[in-house]
């Protein structure tokens, strides 16, 4: 399986991404902002850091970079394309997910772990997989999902919601919220669920002496899915 | 009564991000541009009819609070 | 502008420094020269006042590669790897503007790891604030913890550990110490000595600005009421760029055209190119016009001096100024041929095609003030007589509750919860351990690090406290598991030109070098900050000392929370009821006098490397050192760590029971094992004359102590982990 990931100015969990992905059995490639063209791609992924420096808003320069057209022909030919952290903040300002994410509710960055309850699993990401509640770690400062109530509407309707932050019993309350997102929202798809932007990052989860091992969970599943 | 005020970095503190955005707009193709600052805006209103009163408040909210005299200016730009 | 002594005097040199220059140079310098004079011969970048009793510190060892000297030690791990790491203040400016200051000296430091080749792994931080209700200290904190991860978070590298104190001595001038460890091979070292006639040097990096000019002079002066006068010269920290130089110098370190690289710290262009020539015993000279700069109307003056951030200067092969621009212009940095280097030894700066300054090297660098200050010797106060009617008095559960909330033990996620701790995927212990472990990436092997200061203890008594603050270091790197290697000072003194601060410091730099050459755990890096006071009163004197040890295989690393009910904890290590300066009596008695706990080295290093050795055979399950608090706050850390109980039974002995439990005697540690291995654990610490003792069995929920006093986990947690946040908001 061959995936993909971007590497932004200042995009700072490509490597960990690029670690990931092979542990598991991608071949991956690392594709550099400023190229033309995509490598044939099972799997695009925008990873985490602060890509332009969070300046403006975060997510927002590297949008436009010149990669990004690509990407974008990708996602609209039904390529799966995943965008952690600031990608998420990346594929949110390319409008390839709906919403947008605001500074955390209490102003702070925010790096420790959390517990997300999946949703929905009639997608290529979570299909198959064996828990409903998984133990991922978050790491950002902008990460307050926000859209309006008509959009909200329309995600509920179309089962776009990915990932809920909640408790280890799979609790959606607002205690276990660490940023303020609408609806304890860590993560959603486009329409047809091939695109999925999420604040939590599976790939520090990989190893029992990291954080945890959720994430190896997570890309199990994800490699047996695509192939 | 509304108080319009701006902040904006002093002349010769470096701007990070009016740099990256001018590096940025360049690349998308925004020719002759020289320079790019930025800043924050702030709209607030207060109890007071008085425009000279109204600014004074607000000049002091500037000094004390909202710009950081270290390496910001405040500017008042309008009242209404 | 005609120099004079006047001029000079206002640029921060002393009259005799200025008559010196003059009869070195046999005229009168320039503007410029003296600019160039004033930022070599502060005290920053001279180390005029201290340089004498550095010399004194052991610096060597089998696994040093690099000592004191260049931008940072380095340290050999094996296998070709080695670690490079260094600590730094940046103080005054964390004072002045706490977000920029803070996030500078974080940018600052890794910037001094990278430019030799080495990718930073790792960053730490020891921040020291004023009393908790002095009405700066909030706004200081919450703007330097900002600081630290706005830079540290946007560079990508993971911040693993640090230390936060309160006291009321800092007041009017906090301490920001910033450390950071890079991984670099052995055989890719960069280093900073130019060499060969004509190469072409090269600035890359961010603009030059009018940031900081004589933010080293600034460093060097104490605070007064004039404070708001020197506000401008803070710098903007830009951590975007300083990303992007990252990768673009270590792409171009990856090939073979650097002959020589320097950041542009503290006196920005001057010392950079000074030291390179000044190293390679040779001249330099720069066309200032060729500088790229921010601003309008620079003079040679502003640019020799400006301390703008994210900049290097590199002394390249000829012929590789193209390979080296491409890099340079992918990662959209400028990049500029300013000058070469000559056999003139020395610098020559021109500006519009006119000489500007003309000095030789060996004049700023060798010639430099060195000063024998006098010092004063600090005497060992008299114990106090504690009576047991007084300690008696006191409530276990009541003192103890009191000690876990207070400021300098309390839990401090607060702070590290907004430090990026995991990014790199190699975090192995996060903060809030003893110390801070990431694995060597790709590798079985782990490297820790900590860093501790014990400024009470050399406020009382320098030399014992200096000896401390380095065998704490080695006890935290123990304590996971890792051979101690090497530290790294930052050395946080007032004015040398008082008597007893300067004979704080030199008493200070005495235990430190003592301990460090007992435990052969040597100084590879350091950094001395002097003048930290307000007005006539300096700061308690506050070495912090960084230290680096090595985990072979990091799946034997060992962490501090209990982990299994029936284990047995064991106290290593001589509880002897010693109670002056400690947290109780400073806090519960009010009793701020008498001399810190004596360290007796042999012990030490006898009780330290016994349990590396029980880490290795597998016996140790859990590990902390016993330090500020005493026995029963580091119990209760593995309690609430592990969530675990534990039934404690205070042995018969003479001391009182408060003193045993709060005691802060020092070389001790708690160590959880088995049931089974108690007998071959005895045996092991019987042979190399360890005293031990048994602590307390290990139960599910409460700690319970001599039958009669029973705390919560929930309890415990409570009074640990609530005072800082509450604090904040």
């Amino acid at each position: 399986m061959k995936s993909s990931v971007i590497t932004f100015p200042g995009s700072n969990c490509d490597r960990d991404m690029d670690v990931a992905l092979k542990k598991f059995g991608f071949n991956n490639k690392m594709v550099w902002h400023d190229d033309n063209e995509l490598p044939k791609s099972d799997l695009v992924v925008l990873p985490g850091g602060f890509s332009y420096g969070d300046y403006l808003r975060c997510g927002s320069m590297a949008s436009k970079s010149r990669i990004m057209q690509s990407v974008i022909d990708f996602a609209k030919s039904g390529g799966l394309i995943m965008g952690i952290c600031n990608g998420f903040q990346i594929l949110v300002e390319t409008g390839l997910v709906p919403g947008v994410l605001l500074r955390n509710k209490y102003l702070e960055f925010i790096c420790k772990n959390v517990f997300v309850k999946l949703d929905n699993k009639e997608n290529a990401y979570f299909k198959n997989i064996n828990k409903d509640i998984l133990e991922f770690h978050i790491a950002h400062n902008e990460g307050n999902y926000f859209c309006t109530k008509d959009q909200l509407k329309e995600i509920e309707d179309n089962n776009q919601i990915a990932i809920y932050y909640c408790n280890s019993e799979g609790k959606i309350q607002d205690q276990y919220n660490p940023n303020g997102s609408i609806k304890n929202i860590a993560g959603i798809f486009n329409k047809k669920k091939n695109v999925l932007g999420m604040m939590p990052h599976p790939e520090r989860m990989i190893d029992q002496s990291l954080s945890g091992e959720d994430g190896s969970i997570f890309f199990k599943n994800l490699i047996n899915n695509i192939k | 009564m509304k108080v319009s005020a701006i902040i904006t970095l002093k002349k010769d503190v470096l701007d990070p991000q009016g740099k990256v955005i001018h590096q940025a707009l360049d690349g998308m193709g925004f020719e002759n541009i020289n320079e790019v600052r930025q800043g924050k805006y702030f709209e607030i209103d207060v109890n007071e009819n008085d425009p000279s009163k109204a600014k004074a408040i607000v000049e002091d909210m500037c000094k004390k609070l909202l710009a950081n005299l270290v390496i910001e200016n405040f500017k008042i730009i309008g009242t209404q | 502008m005609i120099v004079n002594e006047q001029i000079a005097i206002e640029h921060g040199l002393k009259s005799e420094e200025y008559k010196k220059i003059c009869q070195l140079l046999k005229r009168t310098p320039n503007i410029t020269e003296l600019g160039i004079f004033s930022a070599m011969w502060n005290e920053h970048c001279s180390y005029k006042s201290s340089r004498l009793h550095l010399k004194k510190l052991p610096t060597k060892g089998k696994k040093v590669i690099q000592g004191p000297g260049e931008n940072a030690g380095i340290i050999d791990i094996e296998d070709n790897d080695a670690i490079v790491f260094k600590i730094e203040s940046h103080n005054h400016p964390s004072f002045i503007e706490p977000y920029q200051g803070a996030a500078t000296g974080v940018g600052g430091i890794m910037r001094d790891v990278f430019t030799m080749g080495a990718r930073p792994i790792a960053n730490l931080n020891s921040i020291h604030f004023g009393s908790p209700q002095h009405k700066k200290t909030k706004n200081l904190l919450r703007g330097v913890v900002h600081g630290i991860g706005g830079y540290g978070n946007c560079m990508g590298v993971p911040t693993i550990a640090g230390q936060t104190s309160f006291d009321s001595s800092y007041n009017g001038n906090i301490l920001v110490n910033a450390m950071t460890l890079g991984l670099v091979k052995k055989n890719k070292i960069f280093y900073s000595k130019a060499a060969g006639l004509n190469k072409p040097v090269i600035y890359v990096g961010s603009k030059t600005g009018r940031d900081g000019i004589h933010g080293a002079s600034m460093a060097s002066a104490s605070f007064d009421e004039k404070i708001e006068e020197k506000k401008p010269t803070v710098q903007v920290g830009d951590p975007f760029t300083e990303k992007l130089l990252l990768e673009a110098c270590l792409e171009l370190m990856a090939g073979d055209s650097i002959i020589a690289i320097q950041d542009m710290g503290a006196a920005g262009l001057t010392s950079s190119s000074i030291e390179m020539a000044s190293k390679g015993n040779l001249g330099i000279e720069i066309d200032l016009n060729k500088v790229p700069c921010r601003e309008t109307k620079m003079t040679p003056y502003e640019i020799m001096l400006s301390e703008s951030q994210e900049r290097m200067l590199i002394v390249l092969e000829n012929g590789k100024e193209e390979i080296a621009k491409k890099i340079f212009d992918k990662w959209n940095l400028d990049f500029a041929v300013i000058g070469k280097t000559t056999n003139s030894k020395n610098i020559e700066l021109f500006f519009n095609q006119e000489q500007v300054a003309k000095i030789p090297v060996n004049i700023l660098v060798e010639n430099s003030p060195m000063y024998d200050r006098k010092w004063k010797k600090s005497k060992l106060p008299k114990k106090n007589k504690i009576k047991n009617e007084v300690l008696n008095k006191f409530k276990i559960k009541d003192v103890l509750k009191k000690i876990l909330s207070n400021q300098n033990i309390c839990s401090k996620e607060w702070i590290w919860q907004q430090y990026d701790h995991t990014v790199m995927g190699d975090t192995i212990q996060k903060p809030g351990g003893d110390s801070g472990v990431v694995r060597v990436h790709g590798t079985n092997k782990a490297v820790a690090a900590s860093v501790d200061s014990s400024a009470v203890y050399c406020w009382a008594h320098p030399l014992t406290g200096g000896k401390q603050v380095v065998a704490e270091s080695w006890r935290n790197l123990i304590s996971v598991g890792a051979t101690p290697i090497a530290i790294t000072n930052c050395l946080n003194f007032g004015s040398p030109e008082k008597e007893e601060n300067m004979g704080e410091f030199v008493e200070c730099v005495q235990g430190i070098g003592e301990a460090s050459k007992y435990l052969n755990f040597p100084v590879v890096s350091g950094n001395v900050s002097f003048y930290n006071q307000t007005k006539e009163v300096g700061i308690k004197p506050t070495p912090s000392i960084g230290g680096v040890g090595l985990i072979k295989d990091y799946t034997k690393m060992i962490s501090m929370d209990l982990k299994e009910v029936d284990n047995l904890v064991l106290i290593i290590g001589k509880t002897e009821g010693h109670i002056d300066q400690s947290l109780f009596a400073r806090t519960i008695l009010d009793e701020k006098n008498g001399p810190p706990p004596e360290v007796n080295l042999f012990n030490e290093k006898n009780n330290g490397e016994s349990i590396l050795n029980l880490i290795d055979k597998g016996y140790v399950k859990s590990a902390h050192d016993i330090s500020l608090g005493g026995l029963l706050v580091a119990i209760s850390k593995m309690c609430i760590k592990g969530n675990k109980g534990i039934k404690i039974s205070k042995p018969k002995s003479l001391i009182n029971e408060i003193e045993y439990f709060f005691a802060e005697d020092q070389g001790r540690y708690l160590i959880e094992i088995n049931k089974e291995d108690l007998k071959e654990v005895t045996k092991i610490l019987d042979k190399n004359s360890v005293h031990h003792e048994e602590f307390g069995i290990i139960s599910k929920n409460d700690m319970i102590i001599n039958e009669k006093t029973k705390l919560t986990i929930d309890e415990l947690k409570s009074y640990y982990t609530n005072w800082l946040s509450k604090y904040m908001s």
